[in-house]
């Protein structure tokens, strides 16, 4: 693969010389790198036990013991387990691109575009700042209206990320649930405004404005560029959320340790009819990275929230974020504005009330 | 050599600003390095994911950014 590099290298004798990285930097430090992640992850529970109940001698039924124990655990144990999945992630995402995505859901009419543009947007990468380009990228070649937005709330409302921390930290079943119910309602808004067929409420300058898909032939990316890649993932994202998580983890352990279990059942358990408005209420103005609120999630799921509500209050926060709303005012027409947010807030209620319902 | 980072000015589009310009700095080349942020002017590039990145008006990098070896590689081929 590098092969063609070296070539320019060694045969012309004036050009810069590329040199290749050696075994460890070209990914041989993950050998012994991915099995101590495994067992420092396993000692972490006895570790932060030690630490609360012999080192610090809290007693393990007091508020302040079971707090303090919470966050000693959890914190180092949703990073590792953060840094382990981004890893993953973002490896596998350099193999996808919004311009793959966007060929394939070319002239996709009908439910199955919505559906596959539903599942494409879970795990094509792209940066929140560049939606209107792509918007008017996937609109101008042929990708359907209702499609297009299948991609564009499916995209922040599934986050791979939090779909991955998820399965860590609570099990397929509900790594699945938040999955399916995010899809749903991705796949629920798109095909509405598809129905509604509101093109002409797009902005004019997006049908008009000069646009020709460039064909790029990228280099080909070796496993080490790839690898390059995924580490470089790991550094922006959790040094990025890392104030998040912790803050999360600190009200998730205040939650867990002190926050009265019938207040917390009352406030957002099933029987509440407006907790799942309110939930979303909550969310709508939190923006956050959704890493960022599993650990609220897990303290508010711990003390008795119910599924549905805390469902809502997650989506609310990454799928509806005033920001968003106002760069994409750039290619929308008030009207196509309001039926996106008023469809997509009827789909998190509806996700919110049918798990409140079921579970 | 011409390289223009394509981009509505999102700390990614900086973060690949930086990478490009270390690569090119580090293999010695003559180059300008502009950034191209007006959404009509990257549209025109033909570009839609954004940071993008073109070398002489042709597109090399789109959506993502590439470590700055990695940029090296592209420069030069």
């Amino acid at each position: 693969m590098s092969d063609g590099l070296n070539e320019i290298a060694c045969c012309s004798g004036s050009q810069p010389v590329f040199r290749e990285p050696g075994f460890w930097r070209r990914g041989g430090w993950l050998l012994p790198a991915l099995p101590l992640w495994f067992v420092v992850y396993h000692f972490l529970e006895p570790f932060a036990n030690w630490l609360a109940y012999t080192r610090l001698g809290l007693a393990p039924a007091s508020r302040l013991g079971s707090a303090v124990a919470f966050f000693a655990y959890d914190a180092p144990k949703v990073v590792m387990l953060l840094a382990l999945v981004v890893l993953g992630v973002t490896f596998v995402q350099t193999f996808i691109s919004p311009d793959r995505t966007r060929d394939i859901l070319a002239g996709r009419a009908g439910i199955w575009g919505n559906v596959l543009a539903s599942v494409f947007g879970i795990f094509t990468p792209f940066c929140s700042c560049s939606a209107v380009p792509l918007f008017i990228g996937f609109v101008r070649v042929g990708v359907p209206l209702g499609v297009t937005f299948s991609f564009l709330v499916s995209a922040p409302m599934v986050n791979e990320v939090a779909l991955f921390l998820l399965l860590g930290l609570f099990g397929w079943k509900i790594a699945l649930i938040y999955a399916g119910t995010g899809l749903t309602v991705a796949f629920l808004a798109g095909w509405v405004i598809g129905k509604l067929r509101m093109e002409k409420h797009l902005e004019d300058w997006v049908m008009q404005i000069d646009f020709k898909p460039s064909t790029i032939q990228e280099a080909r990316k070796s496993f080490s560029d790839r690898l390059d890649l995924a580490v470089d993932g790991v550094r922006d994202i959790v040094g990025k959320v890392w104030p998040y998580l912790l803050a999360g983890i600190a009200v998730g352990a205040f939650i867990h340790g002190y926050a009265p279990e019938a207040l917390m059942a009352h406030i957002m358990g099933k029987a509440a009819w407006w907790s799942v408005p309110l939930a979303v209420l909550i969310g709508v103005p939190l923006y956050s990275n959704a890493a960022g609120v599993i650990p609220i999630v897990q303290a508010l799921l711990g003390k008795g929230a119910a599924l549905g509500t805390v469902l809502a209050f997650m989506m609310a926060v990454t799928a509806l974020s005033l920001p968003e709303t106002i760069i994409l005012r750039k290619v929308l027409k008030p009207r196509l504005i309001a039926v996106f947010l008023a469809v997509v807030t009827a789909g998190i209620l509806l996700v919110g009330y049918l798990f409140n319902a079921i579970m | 050599m011409k390289i223009e980072i394509l981009g509505t000015g999102c700390a990614k589009c900086a973060l690949l600003g930086k990478h490009a310009d270390e690569a090119a700095r580090s293999l010695g080349l003559d180059y300008e390095l502009t950034y191209v942020k007006e959404i009509p002017d990257i549209l025109a590039h033909g570009v839609m994911s954004t940071p993008a990145m073109a070398v002489d008006g042709v597109v090399k990098v789109q959506g993502h950014v590439p470590t700055s070896r990695h940029i090296e590689k592209l420069l030069l081929g």
